[in-house]
């Protein structure tokens, strides 16, 4: 049996990855254990979040599946940050933890060229250090490429309190084999540890003492052709909770129980979602600590308790819950647990996502250290893409940090590397400004076109906005508001009666009271494009400086990044480099100047040590 | 980099003993080659060892060979210093040997770059070594120290951590923004941190200039029609303070006539009178270059005549320098007054007779009075002391002023943060905690040798 591509593990990052190589045109074998699980939601019922919704957005745009997926399934959408600027705006949907997943699978199954399989992968097969297939149980596969996405299935341990279990999430059948393999293969193996809170049974919630959280009452989309598939009338409801002093005194009696505190478990947590035991030992000062409580699903009764998770025994879980004003008679349905897991060091990747040492063996999600359903759907497309790219002889996709936070996310990992599972932040992104929400299809689409993910269709529909953007742009630069056309309306709002002059609306639109809803509606502007041409538009104008400084810093980062660094060059002839700086260079081995700079232990001045040793030695062609 | 570098490190023919400096992975070795004594690979770091500079088997110079081995040492490579006791030429002749055996004369600074870009010192720091070898006075000596014991480091360290944590705030509030644990920074409250930050710049600002005036001294131009006396004001000031230095061609200054030290300041007296040979400064005052030595100098003595009307020119020029420091020094008063005091609008009024010497401490007292002279002598420094910095710091508050517009537009906290950022990067640039290619050859290529 032969594939062009063999996908291992039917997680977020897996789907994305078997649809793109699969949608290009290869013909694609998706592995899982077990088909049910395809695209299942092990930890919290949410798609999005800050940072993690421009992801899904960035996905979307590139020609992945989990923004519209989440579209067609979520039960509440918002849009975090509304009060902010446009940069960091946001959005979180409550997905249905078994719709979601049923959408996914069948658009899997609808996809040309992809072709499902249940079984457990024991061994990779490499010949001359390239991959060229995999063996199941009880068969061997070829293939050309080879995407592990295998999740916290490595050798994966369940813990509550001090006992433990050896399987994965909902006592899956663990890989036992698999990271052994890729540690025979030369790889960096890291121990991991993520966790996840209480199930409550939503009828024995007393919901009236619990305050609200509804979703936003505008429709939003993870889609860029704003495609609407759910009633905003019609959302569920989330609620919050508190945690109060006998919470905490609980916690702090047991504290040596918890599997964290209690010396059960080897490997490290993410700083970003920490157990409830960890914030109250760190955070001693806080009196309460928020809860936010979120339906699973509308067709069972789990309620998941997000900020409540810990790797407490059974019992002291029941007496913590039970401690939370309107969870007094709570019933738990599924215990808290932490779980540990085998990932590789994404220092040994390469930016394209292939391992460096494996030829045509790529690796995305979890298994590269992140922690996140959006972390690794987006991780998962490039893996896809670049496969595809590598076996046509292409050059791979690489996102800049100014263009993608999927491109931040992969630069960070392959640069810097974790230590803990990597969570996208915003403030991980210095050009967050020009990596809006709103902008994602303006900056990705064309790449997924290139790739073969977009149809030609869609992407005329992109270079239609763009090309009206630019026709809006031109106009407002010529239309004047004059003492003669201004409206009373406006002069009310301007607070200015005595307005005499004549200027453009562009420079019109800069004042802080004044939108373009209201030239329209005020018969100045005609409206003649769609509305996101229009906020498109609207933010252009009214950030423009912003805009304009991140875009001089992006320039210094491109002049940077266009500064190689030779493949087969040797840092130990650079003599005068700090021993960290040196060992760090020598095992990431970036690409370029600006990748450099970023790795941690490489300060500026052994930046300006290899600056000047590339100048003397490459000199004349690479500056 | 990987030369071995060497250079005289003392002044050249000032003392009894010269130093060479020898720093780089093959200096032990090198030096050994011409070394007759202890076998210098075989001895232990920082250690000193007695012995002869030899030339095949011809002694040169008898000489004191420090050894200290990487890392410990100013450029964080192997450093030999051989203390040479035979004066000029012998020491010139233990230079030769040590480039014949595959030493590299150093290029200026080349020590310090290499100090720094070792990581041996920072930015500041490096450049602060530069100040000090060239410091001319020993307050200028002690604003250098400053500098290199990193005072100047930890209060940009500090400004830079308390921008650093409001941003810290901004983004936890932007990534965790349903949580009502943590402090909700909204521009009201940023607005009053921002202005302590600003006013902790000014105020580095305005110190940075009395830094200025130690490093560079005070540029003093004297102005005035022809046969007012501005000449035999000059060469009563530096005749009564012995001239340091006359008729020094600078680059940026036209002329420098002489320096003299006030209260441990140099004043760098420049007569105006040398670039007007025939006509009257006043009426060439539209001329570029008059005009731009009164415009870059600290301060403006107008010389006028007691016994004559003041020019409506004169007036003009007074008028015109109302926002510089100026001294009106009415000169001749052993003369008959003509001259109307009343129309000169200018606080600063002197009088005096240049062939009375007891006039000019009038005169000087008021410059001690005009740049506070008296403080800074016994203030302490934590001065910013090239221009480099001062433009750094300047730009910083430009950032700063741009956070403040957009709190006053109602800009979203996220946006202000952008500002906040360069803020933070101009500060960083000023202790090399970003990497700027231009900036270190600029920084470096102001060093003497030998450092």
């Amino acid at each position: 049996m032969f594939y062009d591509v063999i996908v291992v593990g039917g997680g977020h990052a897996g789907c994305e990855a078997a649809h793109a190589t699969a949608t290009i045109g290869l013909k694609t074998a998706l592995i899982t254990a077990n088909i049910k699980n395809i695209a299942d939601m092990p930890c919290n019922p949410s798609i999005g979040g800050t940072a993690k919704g421009i992801i899904v957005r960035d996905i979307d745009a590139l020609g992945g599946l989990m923004g519209i997926v989440a579209d067609k399934s979520h039960i509440q959408i918002k849009m975090l940050n509304n009060g902010k600027g446009p940069a960091v705006r946001s959005l979180r949907a409550q997905a249905d933890k078994i719709t979601y997943p049923k959408i996914m699978l069948e658009t899997l199954k609808n996809t040309k060229n992809l072709t499902i399989i249940e079984g457990m992968v024991e061994d990779i097969i490499v010949e001359n250090n390239k991959v060229v297939g995999i063996k199941l149980e009880e068969k061997i596969i070829n293939c050309s490429a080879l995407i592990l996405t295998t999740g916290t299935y490595l050798k994966s341990k369940i813990l509550i309190g001090n006992t433990n279990k050896l399987e994965g999430p909902h006592g899956e059948k663990r890989s036992n084999h698999l990271s052994d393999r890729l540690k025979e293969l030369g790889f960096d193996i890291l121990r991991l540890k993520t966790g996840t809170p209480q199930r409550i049974d939503r009828n024995s919630i007393d919901f009236s003492k619990l305050k609200e959280e509804t979703g936003d009452d505008v429709y939003w989309t993870f889609n860029c052709e704003n495609e609407i598939y759910y009633d905003k009338d019609k959302q569920a409801k989330c609620y919050l909770v508190y945690t109060n002093e006998k919470t905490h005194k609980i916690i702090n009696d047991n504290l040596e129980k918890s599997a964290m505190y209690g010396g059960y478990a080897e490997g490290i947590g993410p700083r970003y979602c920490p157990s409830i035991e960890d914030k109250i030992v760190r955070f001693k000062d806080k009196e309460r600590h928020q809860l936010f409580l979120e339906p699973e699903s509308l067709y069972y009764d789990d309620i998941y308790i997000q900020g409540f998770s810990t790797s407490m025994p059974i019992d002291v879980q029941e007496k913590m819950v039970h401690s939370l004003e309107g969870l007094e008679n709570a019933k738990i349905l599924k215990y808290a647990y932490a779980i540990e897991y085998d990932a590789i060091n994404p220092l040994q990747l390469k930016p394209s996502l292939e391992t460096k040492i494996i030829e045509n063996l790529f690796t995305a999600g979890q298994i590269n250290g992140t922690s996140g359903y959006e972390e690794a759907a987006g991780q998962g497309i490039i893996a896809g893409i670049n496969a595809a790219k590598k076996l046509k002889g292409k050059e791979p996709l690489i996102l800049k940090r100014n263009e993608s936070y999927i491109g931040v996310l992969i630069d960070d990992l392959v640069t810097k590397g974790t230590k803990e599972p990597y969570r996208m932040l915003t403030s991980r992104a210095e050009f967050r400004l020009l990596l809006r929400h709103d902008n994602a299809d303006l900056r990705l689409r064309k790449y997924g076109y290139e790739a073969g993910l977009i149809t030609k269709e869609k992407y005329n529909k992109l270079l239609e906005k763009e090309n009206n953007i630019n026709k809006l742009l031109d106009e407002l630069k010529e239309l004047k508001i004059t003492k003669n056309n201004i409206t009373k309306n406006i002069l009310n709002i301007i607070k200015d009666n005595n307005f005499n002059t004549s200027i453009n609306l562009y420079d019109f639109l800069k004042r802080p009271e004044i939108n373009i809803n209201l030239l329209i509606d005020e018969n100045i502007l005609e409206k003649k494009y769609t509305k996101e041409v229009y906020d498109q538009v609207e933010i252009l104008i009214k950030y423009e400086g912003y805009i304009k400084k991140e875009l001089k810093e992006v320039e210094k980062l491109l002049k940077l990044e266009s500064k190689k660094i030779p493949k087969d060059i040797d840092y130990d002839k650079i003599i005068n480099l700090a021993s960290e700086a040196k060992q760090k260079l020598k095992e990431i081995r970036p690409l370029t100047l600006a990748q450099a700079a970023r790795i941690s232990g490489v300060n500026p001045a052994d930046l300006s040590i290899l600056a000047i040793y590339l100048k003397k030695e490459y000199g004349k062609d690479e500056h | 980099m990987e030369d071995t570098i060497c250079a005289v490190s003392t002044a050249m023919g000032v003392g009894a003993i010269s130093i060479i400096r020898v720093s780089g992975n093959d200096s032990i070795k090198i030096v050994n080659k011409i070394f007759n004594g202890i076998d210098l690979q075989t001895v232990d770091t920082h250690t000193i060892h007695y012995g002869f500079i030899v030339d095949n088997n011809s002694k040169i110079d008898e000489v004191l060979v420090t050894v200290m081995k990487a890392p410990r040492t100013y450029t964080k490579e192997d450093i030999i210093e051989i203390n040479c006791h035979g004066g000029i030429s012998s020491t010139n002749k233990v230079l030769e040997l040590l480039l014949l055996n595959g030493c590299r004369l150093a290029e200026p600074g080349e020590f310090t770059k290499r100090a720094f870009l070792n990581g041996r010192i920072d930015l500041i720091e490096a450049e602060s070594v530069g100040d000090l070898i060239n410091s001319e006075t020993d307050k200028k000596r002690k604003l250098s120290l400053n500098g290199v014991t990193g005072n100047i480091s930890k209060l940009i360290n500090k400004i830079r951590e308390t921008l650093l944590s409001i941003n810290a705030n901004i983004e936890v509030n932007i990534d965790y923004p349903e949580y009502e644990d943590i402090e909700v920074l909204t521009n009201k409250e940023i607005k009053p941190k921002i202005l302590k930050v600003k006013e902790d710049l000014e105020k580095l600002l305005k110190e940075s200039q009395n830094g200025k005036i130690i490093k560079n001294g005070i540029d003093v131009a004297i102005v005035g029609k022809p046969n007012v006396g501005k000449s035999s004001l000059l060469n009563t000031l530096l005749g009564n303070d012995k001239a340091i230095v006359t008729n020094i061609a600078g680059t940026t200054r036209d002329i420098v006539e002489g320096k003299i030290i006030l209260n441990g300041i140099v004043l760098n007296l420049i007569d105006t009178a040398g670039i007007r040979d025939t006509e009257d400064i006043i009426e060439k005052i539209g001329v570029d270059k008059s005009k731009k030595i009164i415009e870059q100098a600290d301060l403006v003595i107008l010389v006028l005549n007691y016994n004559e009307k003041i020019t409506k020119k004169e007036l003009d020029l007074i008028n015109e320098l109302k926002n510089k420091n100026l001294i009106v020094y009415i000169n001749k008063t052993d003369l008959e007054k003509q001259i109307d005091v009343d129309k000169i609008d200018c606080k600063n009024i002197v009088y005096g007779n240049t062939l009375n010497v007891e006039n000019l401490e009038e005169l000087k007292n008021k410059i001690v009075e005009i740049f506070n002279l008296e403080q800074i002598e016994t203030s302490d420094f934590t001065y910013l002391s090239n221009s480099r910095q001062i433009s750094l710091v300047k730009n910083a508050k430009k950032s700063l002023d741009n956070v403040l517009l957009g709190i006053e537009n109602g800009i979203e906290v996220d946006m202000l943060s952008i500002d906040i950022k360069e803020c933070i990067d101009y500060l960083g640039e000023i202790i090399g905690a970003s990497y700027k290619e231009e900036l270190l050859d600029e920084i470096f290529k102001n060093f003497c040798l030998g450092k």
